[in-house]
């Protein structure tokens, strides 16, 4: 490590490899720090992306992809299985390679990828971020940087020390257990998706096979619903009941950030990215394809671009987050007030929801059919989930 | 006193996603919170995935 770069990431999770990789692209001397000793790990993550939102930010490699989701079904309190009728097909990432991969395509265009690199404050100058304090290997360094970017997840504390306001309420973080689960027999082109009060209060369990015998498997509970009953006791019971002679080969847990469009994502200095900056889907929590779209398209070029100017003010890192607005802002929005719905809506309701739709003919078994179900209480939510669904931002 | 199960923590951070004060610190596998800045609001009890957190005292 030297001490000067010209931009500073934190975080080497596909928001901040792929923010490194685009900026040195564009020219910049970047510097890209992992407090954990190896990218990719623990993968704490569902893994499944879909097959359009990927290919619009990367040209997938078949080593990155575990899995062809062909449908999915969603499955009821009361375990009726509603097969969706849907278009973009998915895939199940192996994250650990993709997470891989795109630190090996960062540094291939210069960057420089330093892991066991843990930074705990910024450097500050004339009311502007000016660099980072990290630990690396016991020693301590302090390294300084034009900007510095917070990629470091849902925990950010990077834009905190600039000032934002990055902390979450309990209602708007997923609360998250996820599971490899083997010596289990699966049909491996569903992805499934259990919608219970008693299984995933306030969100949703997962089914995401790998193969045949292999699955991802975990749950995301409202922080508001935690305190009773942890995930990790939701989800040992559903496998201990679906799956007896299950093994599990890796328990990971976690957090995703489901919350309201973070409108201040920059500073002096400073610029937020992917889950540090709340750009998962809060209907969702998918946050991976959002990422990269935000990191390569936008975020890496303006950072780039005012090192080139020689102007990292606010008003210039703005720019970043102004075009963010135009592509996901309103979508993100939408997305938000549909979870705040959804998540009110009681078993009995999703049992109604999934009897009506599963008399309709497949080809009327869309998600947005189903939603609109869901939600028949709140007709003024209905083109939201028309312009949330159909991708029309 | 919130204290930390180490034989349980994942280090995952959301504990640290939703303190308001801004004092846990999270390393790759070391939890550590600063006790005397800790308000005991207790919303990181509340949210850990796998209870790892607990008020004493």
């Amino acid at each position: 490590m030297k001490d000067y770069y010209d931009i500073i990431i934190v975080g080497a999770g596909p928001a901040g490899s792929t923010a490194a990789r685009i900026a040195a692209q564009h020219g910049a001397k970047v510097l890209l720090l992992e407090k954990d000793r190896e990218i990719g790990v623990p993968v704490r993550c569902g893994e499944a992306v879909g097959e359009k939102g990927l290919k619009r930010v990367l040209e997938p490699r078949p080593e990155w992809i575990a899995n062809r989701i062909e449908a999915v079904r969603l499955i009821a309190p009361d375990g009726t299985v509603v097969k969706v009728h849907h278009e973009d097909i998915g895939f199940i990432l192996d994250r650990k390679r993709f997470d891989y991969d795109l630190a090996m395509m960062a540094a291939q265009q210069g960057v420089k990828v330093v892991t066991k690199a843990y930074v705990y404050g910024l450097l500050k100058e004339n009311d502007s971020i000016a660099g980072v304090k990290v630990l690396h290997l016991g020693k301590h360094f302090q390294i300084k940087a034009k900007i510095v970017i917070g990629a470091d997840g849902v925990e950010s504390r990077v834009g905190r020390w600039a000032g934002l306001k990055t902390n979450l309420g309990l209602k708007d973080i997923e609360t998250c257990v996820q599971m490899t689960v083997s010596n289990i027999k699966l049909e491996r082109s569903y992805c499934d998706f259990y919608f219970s009060a008693k299984l995933a209060p306030g969100g949703y369990l997962w089914v995401f096979p790998k193969n045949e015998h292999l699955a991802n498997i975990g749950l995301g509970i409202s922080g508001e619903f935690a305190a009773q009953k942890s995930p990790l006791e939701y989800l040992t019971e559903f496998i201990e009941q679906k799956f007896p002679e299950a093994a599990i080969l890796t328990t990971v847990a976690g957090g995703v950030p489901c919350a309201q469009f973070m409108e201040k994502v920059v500073a002096n200095g400073l610029m937020l990215i992917g889950d540090a900056a709340h750009q998962a889907n809060p209907m969702t929590g998918g946050g991976i394809i959002q990422s990269i779209i935000a990191s390569d398209e936008i975020a890496g070029r303006v950072a780039a671009e005012a090192i080139q100017k020689n102007d990292v003010s606010e008003s210039a890192l703005a720019a970043y987050a102004k075009e963010w607005d135009k592509v996901n802002g309103n979508s993100h929005r939408r997305s938000y007030r549909l979870k705040e719905a959804v998540y009110k809506l009681t078993d009995d309701d999703l049992n109604r929801t999934a009897a009506t739709i599963s008399k309709k003919a497949p080809d009327k078994q869309t998600i947005i059919n189903i939603f609109k179900t869901a939600l028949i209480q709140h007709p003024k939510l209905v083109p939201d989930i028309i312009k949330v669904f159909l991708g029309s931002d | 006193m919130i204290v930390i199960k180490n034989d349980l923590c994942d280090f995952c951070g959301t504990c640290v996603s939703v303190c308001p004060v801004d004092v846990i610190e999270l390393y790759e596998a070391r939890l550590v919170i600063d006790h005397e800045k800790c308000t005991e609001c207790l919303k990181c009890v509340k949210v850990c995935p796998v209870r790892a957190l607990e008020i004493q005292g």
